[in-house]
């Protein structure tokens, strides 16, 4: 088979494989669910990502989003005791102005891309090695790495700092 | 494969993860539904930086930045949700009304 109908077919499969993930965690009755189908979400950019030449940040993504953060939020589930079973209260009485909203976002979006885009092919240079994105960072985006850093420091402390039990009480 | 498809993609998951920040009263599925939209600009990042053929990486740069600060806003926002639901017993962000005029 061809190189591009086959990158094509992938694309459609994950592509499907990631809009009917995201449609079922924001519609679920049940958190723990959408937790779950938020890492099929994540995992579907994670192929992306590898479709598009960039496997140091698919790796990532699937490193800390789906190793960490969905960690976090199952433990956030757990602690806060809405995580079991299905529940009714989980949405707004009526959300059609926030379907609205959505299909507004969406249309504006998408068809601004492709009226701008067409179909302007991605050329296929070589995918960009792991190498040159760490040179990149501490050469070029040396300062908004330790920006960043600094900000990860201040969460962890402030996460710490939040969630103590408060000695006084 | 062209730019456009992975721009519809990546529309497609903002729009429902607004669908989700405004829709849910929970706060941990807000949460979530963040995460999501968060995902959707990860995946414009990297497609434009393959597209402009960046010499530098700038579009996986900042994917991996962006990454570095959802996962801060998460343990911000879950300790911020934890300290809510231990003294409102309750997680419904309508609930919080207590800056209401």
């Amino acid at each position: 088979m061809d190189l591009g109908l086959a990158q094509n077919w992938f694309f459609l499969v994950i592509g499907l494989l990631m809009v009917v993930s995201s449609l079922v965690v924001v519609t679920s009755r049940n958190v723990m669910h959408a937790a779950l189908m938020l890492v099929a979400a994540l995992g579907g950019s994670a192929g992306i990502f590898i479709l598009l030449g960039a496997e140091f940040v698919a790796a990532v993504v699937v490193l800390v989003y789906i190793g960490a953060i969905i960690v976090l939020f199952l433990f956030g589930v757990m602690i806060t005791r809405v995580g079991v079973g299905r529940s009714n209260t989980l949405d707004h009485p009526n959300s059609w102005p926030a379907a609205v909203i959505a299909i507004a976002t969406f249309s504006v979006l998408a068809g601004s891309a492709v009226a701008f885009f067409g179909d302007e092919k991605i050329d296929r240079i070589a995918a960009v090695r792991t190498s040159d994105i760490g040179t990149s960072i501490f050469d070029r985006f040396v300062v908004p790495f330790e920006v960043v850093s600094f900000v990860l420091l201040a969460a962890l402390i402030g996460g710490i700092v939040l969630a103590r039990k408060d000695p006084e009480s | 494969m062209t730019i456009a498809q992975f721009l519809v993609l990546s529309a497609a998951m903002f729009s429902i993860g607004i669908y989700g920040v405004l829709a849910r009263r929970n706060a941990v599925l807000v949460l979530l539904s963040v995460e999501l939209m968060l995902a959707a600009v990860n995946i414009n990042f990297v497609a434009f930086g393959r597209h402009m053929a960046d010499p530098i990486a700038g579009g996986q740069v900042f994917a991996l930045f962006v990454i570095t600060v959802a996962a801060a806003e998460v343990g911000i926002g879950l300790a911020i949700v934890l300290l809510i639901f231990r003294n409102r017993a309750s997680a419904n962000i309508d609930e919080l009304d207590a800056l209401k005029w």
